[in-house]
This record gives C-alpha cells, structure tokens and sequence, in this order.
C-alpha cells in the first residue's frame, strides 16, 4: 500500500515538469493594447515602416472583430486589455552594449528544459532557435547552415537582414483578415523562427524552435514563417513549455509554410504548454492558426502534431494544395485530461489536379475533459482526380469526459474521391485483462495500450521527439485511470 | 422589406381568421410562437443546422395562403391511381393542410386507432392533442416551428391506443394543388401508445404546376414498447420548396425506422431530431436522394442517445447529376449515463458530373465512455472495374451506369420492411435513372 501510494506521489509531483519559473531580469512593456502598444512594440524591434503599417491594418481589423465561439470550447472570458503584449528576458538595463551574451539564468532554463544550446552539446545534431516569452534567445548553428544558403533565424532579424523575403511572404499564407486571432496575432507579433531554404538545398538536419513563456501577466504571439524553395526539403520541429501558474496566459500564434515545386517540409509539433491543474485552473490558452501553401507542382508537406498541453486548444493546421499532384498529410495525437478541452483538426483544401491529402486523428480523452476533432476536406471544381482519406478515432478514458468528431466535407468534383471513417470507444476489457493476466498493472496497461493507439502517429515524428512524446503521454493519462 | 417581416405582418392582420378556422389547442401556443419567431427571425446560414439552406430566400417570394380555408375544388381518388400494387393500404388524403374526408377507405381500422384531421381530433379529443402538441417541436429553438405553429390550422392527427396493432399499412398522399402560388403550413401529430404498432407511407405530389412552399412539422411519439415505421417519399416537381421538420421520441423497448426519400423535388430541407427517451430504443433512419438538373436537398438528423443500451443506425446514400446541390449534416449526441450504446452512420455520396456539389458532415458529440459509435462518409464515382466488367459482357454505357447507381441506391430501398413498397420502390427509383418522371399507368398527377 506504501509502495503504491509513493508512486502516486512521484507521478503527481512529475506531473509537469516544466513548471518551473526562471528568475530573470525582463523587460515587461505596460499592460494594455492599443495602436501606441502596437507601434511601441515595432519600434523596439526596429522595424521598417511597411510592417509597421501591416501591423497597424491588422490592428484595425481585429478591433472590429468578436471573438469566435463556434469551438466546442468552454472558453475563459479574455480581457485583453490585461495582457502585456511583449516581454524581453535578454534587456540588460546595465550592458548596453557589450558583446551580446545570454543570460547564464536563461542558458539554464534551457538546459533543464534540454534544449542544447550550446553547439557542442548538441549531440543530437539540430539547430534550434530558442524563443523566451517575445524574444529569440539564440539560434544555433546559423553559420553551418549558411554555408549551404540556407536561412534560419528569428524573424526580427530576419525583418532587417532579409527584408524583400519577409515583406513578400509574410502575411501570404495567414492573412491578417484570416481570423480574430491571426489578427491579434499579426498586430503584435514578437519573436519566432524565419526559415529560407534555396532551390535544390536538403537542410542536413533538423531545424527546431523552442517556445517558452516566461514572465508573468504576458501572452506569447509569435509567428513562425517557412519557405522551401524548389526542390528543397526541410524538417522543422517545434516544442513549448510555459511555467505553472493559476491564470490563464495567451498564447496566439501563426505558422505559415510556402512549400513551391518538388519541394518538401516536415513540421512537427510536440505541444506541451501548462495545461492547468488537476481543477482546471490556469492554463495556457492556446489559440494557434497554422497554414501551408503548396504552391508548386509535385511539393509536399507534412504536419504531425502531438498535442497533450494547454487548457484550451483551438488549432487547426491546414494544407492549401494548390500545385498540381501536390500531396498533404496531417498527422495528429490529442490527449485531454482533467479540465483540458481540445478543438482541434485539420483542413485541406483541394485546388490543384491529382492532389492528395491523408488526415489521420486520434483523440484521446479522460478525467472531465472534452477533445474534439473538427475539420474540412474541400475539393474545389478544378481539383479533378483529388483523393482524401480521412480517418478519425477517439478513445475514452472515464465516464465523464468527452470526445467528439465534427467533420466537413465539402465535394464540388466528379472525379474526386473522398473518405472519411471515425469511431469512438472505450478501452476494451480483454486488452486489459490480457495485459493484467500477464502481470502489467491496469495503469501500465492503459499506457501500453494507448501507446499502441497513437503509434501510427507517432511513427511520424523524428527521433528524439517520438521518445518525447510517448513519454509525454504516459504523464498526460497518470492518476486517469481506476 | 425582410423576409420575416411579411410574415410578422400576415400574422399580425390575419390572427383573428387564423384562429377561427382551427382549434384551441393549436390556436393556444400561436402567440408564444409568434413572439418566438420575432426574436428568432429566419436563421442565417451561419446557424450551424442550417449552413447548406438559404433559409430567408426561400421564403422571401410572396405566397398565397389559404387562410380562410375555401373549399378547393380537388377529387384526388379521381386523379391518384397509383396506389402501390399489391399493397393493399388504406389510403388517406391531405389536400394541402386539409385532410380529405369526403370518401374515407372502406377497410375499418382497429377500435380506437384515430386517423384525421388534426383540427377535427382537437375539437373531438382537446385533451389527448393538448397532451402532446407542440411538445417536441419547440418554438423557442427552431424558426420554421415557431412559423408553422404561428400559421399551421389543420393537418394530421394519428392515435393508435395501447397495445393495439394496425395490420394494413396506412398511407397518407399529401396532395398539392392550387391555382396561384401557395404556401403551406401542414402539422402531423403521431401518437403511439404503450405496445402499439403501426406501419405508414407518406407520399408527396403536387398537381399544378404553381410555386408551392411547404412547412410541415411532425411530431411523433413513440409510446414503450411500441414500433413505428414510417416511410416519406417525396415526388414532387421543381417549383417545390419544403421545409419538413419530423420529431420523434422513442420510449423503453421501443422499435423505429423512419426512411426519407427523395426521388423528385425543387428545393428540400428535412430535419429529423429523434431522441431515444427510453433504455434498449432502437431506431433505424434511412435516406436516399436522387437529385439532377438544379434540385437541392438537404437533410439534417440528430440521434440524441439520453438513455442507456439503446442502438441506432443511419444509412443516407445520395446520387447527384447536372448542377444539384445537396447537403447532408447527421449528429450523433450521446449524452452523460448513455452507457452501452452503439451507434453506426453511413452517408454515402455518387457525383455524377462536374457541376454537382455535396457538403457532408457526420458528427459524433460523446460524452459516455462505454459505447461503441462509428461513422463513415464517401464520395467518389461509380467503380471503373465493374463498369468495364459490364461493358465487356456487352451492356452499353448508359445502361451499365444506370445499372450500378441502381445498386448503389438498392441499399437504402432493401432496409425497407413492406415488401410491396420495396418493390415498387424498386420500380420507381428504376424509372427515375431512365430520366423518367415515375407516371403510372391511369395516374394524371405528375404531369
């Protein structure tokens, strides 16, 4: 009985790890948003006047939007004008301008996070760009990428260095008019990724960014911007973590990837921000609008997510196929547990000939949450010889929670093919008894089998994020079962 | 002006006629209706259950209604002959909203089983219809409830008392007839008591080539132990608009199939909310539409699972050709304690050609954890390997085609319990593949 009960300590303390807070020196702008907020945050950034005016139209546009509220979402009123919109943990009030150095208290976080930023622990062999509330704390091996012409840094410096790329594609994929969100987001944007690969380049290893949110009282918009040029390739990781705290903190990205001919990107997320407590209280909200545009014939991309963070999750990575034969998949794992509610899916939008599209979902819902799966496979008049498969599953862990399927399909051609399956079931009692019989206890069992369960998925992640998240979901679903 | 603004403005002059010709326990919900349908207006088609229709435009040409109830001069065992062969039904008319009770059919119902007018059984029966009338179909949550019981003063009213089983199949032909363009507000009560069974056939037609627009609101219940098979055919013509919103609960151990077919029609919107009330209910919802030329159907279902061990089943196949669009939306709810159920959905979806459009979308909203609940979409074309198989053993193209839509649809007609139907069915879904309007032999209805 002690034994038993030690575990359930440790599981209950382990429960997310990442909770911790760095005590930093940060430079925090006043709470509030406005257009004074907007240009104050693009002139600490240094920004030329075209974004700034991108900023400002999108600004105007979402003060005259509402909040959506057609997610299946119980959604916290947000006020949000209590929010600071831009926190800079690297501002040192002292150091003007000595060589630029990071903090050793940021350089910590991230060790104990595991993110390597040191080139010479980087074992693993992947450049990140690490991302502390609005500011890109360091990108690593920037110079071995650029040998082979490649781009990967943040997206402020990408704004000075490589203007006419930024100005070209930003805001191409993910207009600012997209949603109420996208909106927020494209008027007070900081930090996130920028990444260029040229006409024929393979990146030679895998590009990752790491999110954290830091400061109390902020909210985290970035915004992560890919091109992949002809014949290119890239894989592009991405993890976030934020401390545990009983508010809710904002988090309102955009990711948008430009995919041109024969070209490939892999995105891969393994999301993992605060989800709240065992009540449901605090969280991170998290309200993302992902997009990519396959715009060259024969390009292809790929998103795998892993989502087992966050209190709210309102995101729906999507594929524009555009280029003919252009090929999409949409790999997805969502766990809920306690007070946790997940909308979240995919869309594919058919435009281009022979265009193909894979969405496979699995959901997974216990204690009192509700994860949803919702998404659109729209197959436009010109999109002759389109294909989609679709394939929805939902286990249920607990007589309390919830998960439902809201798909939407949306077929306007004769010649395209289009299929969509769902279920929704519980664990079944003869793999438990199985696993019983031979001596795994029931919540290992539950582990196992729920491994099992997203393994397709999970199959799709590169290495290091597989372990990653198969761990992940073992702590996601610990106390959720008996 | 706003589409529901002429019709706040006809119910605001036309009360007082309203209510003079039906009967108080219609005329006692109206006002609450009207109230409801000034703050509901007509749903936009960002209301999620109604984002394939247009609803406002579909009401918003000017109707003709037949308030004061004048006597249209119709016969209709004069001009409907096709009674299905072999079946032997007793067979009922509704001119319009009227229910037809000049010559009634000659086989006697069982004691006690009531099939009238509903404005009839109100006068004769107030408390039975006061007991289950607007019940089901609120007002409050659904714009073409609050306007059909705003407007509707007769329609149909059927009873079958406890334990009582109808043998003959009944079958109701809604006839639509009119010389200028007309609106319609038709309301079907269906009651089942405990261990009552009965079987139904709805058939749809218009005779004059007018604009007819058609609410119709049936609400049925589905007593313990009860069964209760209904089959809706709809044949009308393209001038056609309907709006149709069936309710039904269903009690413990209680059986339901509900088939809906549309072989002919203009504009189609059905709704079908079924909830299962009562443990170990089981119910059976079919649909099959054949849409061409510029027809659009779409229909809406909500299984709403509230109690324990019970099954359902959807099955809706649609066969779309020239520029039809359609539209299939099936929620799947299972509610808390909803334990052991099982539920399965099928929409199955044939595109004929360039212009047709289908938007589908099953859902499953699940909140038990002991359930076993699937669905399934597709649309895609008619297999190429069977249409070579056919054409090397020398059936011609069209024939061929003809032939696998036939299969295709044939699932959906082979769920179908009265064989005589079924074989008519058969015969009439036949026809329409060969681009044949299904006119009967002695039958001068479709013209």
């Amino acid at each position: 009985m002690e034994e038993k009960n030690s575990f359930v300590r440790e599981v209950a303390e382990k429960k997310y790890e990442y909770g911790f807070t760095t005590d930093v020196q940060t430079e925090i702008i006043d709470k509030g948003l406005n257009e004074d907020v907007v240009r104050l945050i693009s002139q600490k950034k240094g920004e030329p006047e075209w974004l700034l005016e991108f900023r400002l139209k999108a600004f105007r546009y979402w003060q005259e939007q509402e909040q959506p509220d057609w997610g299946h979402l119980q959604m916290p009123d947000i006020d949000y004008q209590a929010i600071s919109y831009y926190a800079d943990p690297t501002k040192k009030s002292d150091k003007q301008d000595g060589p630029k150095e990071i903090d050793p208290e940021l350089m910590k976080t991230f060790d104990k996070l595991g993110i390597p930023l040191e080139e010479r622990l980087a074992l693993s062999g992947t450049a990140v760009d690490a991302v502390m509330d609005s500011v890109s704390v360091k990108t690593t091996f920037r110079e071995k990428l650029k040998e082979k012409g490649i781009i990967f840094c943040s997206i402020s410096e990408a704004v000075k260095e490589h203007p006419e790329l930024v100005r070209q594609y930003l805001g191409s994929v993910v207009p600012y008019r997209d949603n109420y969100f996208a909106a927020l987001n494209s008027a007070v944007f900081s930090d996130g990724s920028f990444v260029y690969i040229p006409k024929g380049v393979r990146c030679p290893m895998e590009l990752s960014t790491y999110f954290r949110i830091n400061a109390r009282g902020t909210g985290q918009f970035e915004r992560t911007l890919i091109v992949c040029d002809d014949d290119a390739y890239v894989s592009y990781l991405e993890g976030c973590t934020a401390p545990m705290r009983d508010e809710n903190q904002l988090h309102a990205a955009i990711v948008e990837i430009v995919v041109m001919e024969n070209a490939e990107v892999k995105y891969s997320t393994v999301q993992n921000w605060y989800p709240g407590d065992k009540d449901g209280k605090g969280g991170v909200l998290n309200l993302v609008t992902k997009r990519g545009h396959l715009r060259g014939a024969n390009s292809r991309l790929s998103w795998t997510q892993v989502e087992t963070g966050s209190a709210i999750t309102w995101k729906y990575p999507s594929c524009v196929l555009s280029g003919d034969n252009s090929q999409a998949e949409f790999y997805s794992v969502a766990v809920t547990n306690n007070y946790q509610q997940a909308d979240t899916g995919t869309k594919m939008i058919h435009i281009g000939k022979n265009t193909k599209s894979t969405i496979i979902s699995k959901g997974i819902s216990a204690g009192k949450s509700q994860n949803s799966y919702r998404g659109l496979v729209k197959v436009s008049s010109k999109a002759d010889g389109a294909r989609n498969y679709s394939s929805c599953d939902s286990l249920l862990l607990g007589s309390q929670c919830g998960a439902h399927t809201f798909p939407y399909m949306d077929v306007h051609n004769d010649t395209a093919i289009v299929e969509h399956e769902a279920t929704t079931s519980k664990i079944s009692e003869e793999q438990l008894l199985y696993c019983n019989q031979r001596g795994i206890p029931t919540e290992e069992a539950v582990s196992l089998i729920v491994n099992g369960y997203a393994k397709e998925v999970i199959n799709k992640l590169p290495m290091e994020f597989a372990v990653e998240a198969q761990k992940l979901l073992g702590v996601s679903l610990e106390g959720s079962v008996g | 002006m706003s589409a529901e603004q002429q019709y706040i403005e006809l119910y605001q002059e036309t009360k007082g006629m309203l209510c003079r010709h039906s009967a108080q326990p219609l005329n006692a919900l109206r006002e609450q209706a009207f109230e409801d349908f000034k703050q509901l207006g007509f749903p936009t088609r960002k209301v999620e259950r109604y984002k394939y229709t247009d609803v406002a435009e579909a009401f918003a040409p000017n109707y003709g209604l037949n308030l004061n109830r004048i006597a249209i001069p119709v016969n209709p065992y004069e001009v409907f002959k096709c009674d299905v062969p072999n079946l032997s039904t007793s067979l009922y008319f509704v001119v319009n909203d009227q229910f037809y009770d000049k010559a009634l059919p000659s086989a006697q119902l069982p004691e006690g089983v009531i099939v009238g007018s509903l404005k009839d059984a109100a006068d004769t029966h107030p408390e039975l219809v006061k007991k289950y009338y607007g019940t089901l179909a609120r007002t409050s949550k659904d714009a073409i409830n609050a306007l059909n019981t705003m407007l509707c003063q007769d329609g149909l009213f059927v009873y079958v008392p406890k334990n009582v089983i109808v043998e003959r199949p009944i079958q109701i032909v809604n006839v639509l007839r009119s010389d200028v363009d007309l609106m319609v507000n038709r309301r079907v009560l269906i009651v089942l008591e405990q261990g009552a069974s009965v079987k139904m056939l709805f058939c749809d037609h218009a005779i004059d080539d007018r604009n007819f627009l058609t609410t119709q609101v049936i609400e049925t219940y589905v007593g313990e132990n009860a069964h209760l098979e209904l089959y809706e055919l709809e044949e009308t013509h393209v001038k056609n608009t309907r709006f149709s919103n069936m309710y039904a609960d269903q009690q413990t151990y209680s059986t339901a199939v509900l088939d809906n077919i549309t072989l002919h029609n203009g504009m189609t919107r059905n709704r079908t909310d079924l909830t299962l009330s009562g443990e170990y209910a089981e119910t059976t919802l079919n649909g099959l539409v054949i849409a061409d030329k510029e027809q659009q159907v779409d229909n809406n279902t909500l299984i709403d699972h509230k109690a324990a061990h019970c099954q359902s089943n959807q099955l809706y196949k649609y066969v779309l050709d020239d520029k039809a669009r359609c539209a299939f939306a099936g929620r799947v709810l299972v509610r808390e304690g909803a334990q052991q159920t099982t539920s399965q959905e099928t929409n199955a979806n044939l595109l004929g050609s360039k212009e047709a459009r289908i938007y589908t979308q099953p859902m499953l909203e699940i909140y038990a954890d002991d359930v076993k609940c699937s669905h399934g979409s597709t649309v895609g074309q008619l297999g190429e390997q069977a249409m070579f198989y056919m054409r090397q053993r020398g059936i011609p193209y069209d024939e061929a085609r003809m032939l696998l839509k036939f299969a295709f649809a044939a699932d959906v007609l082979q769920t179908i319990k009265l064989d005589a139907l079924h074989d008519r069915l058969n015969y009439l879904v036949d026809k329409r593949f060969r681009g044949e309007l299904s006119k009967c032999e002695g039958c001068k209805m479709c013209k």
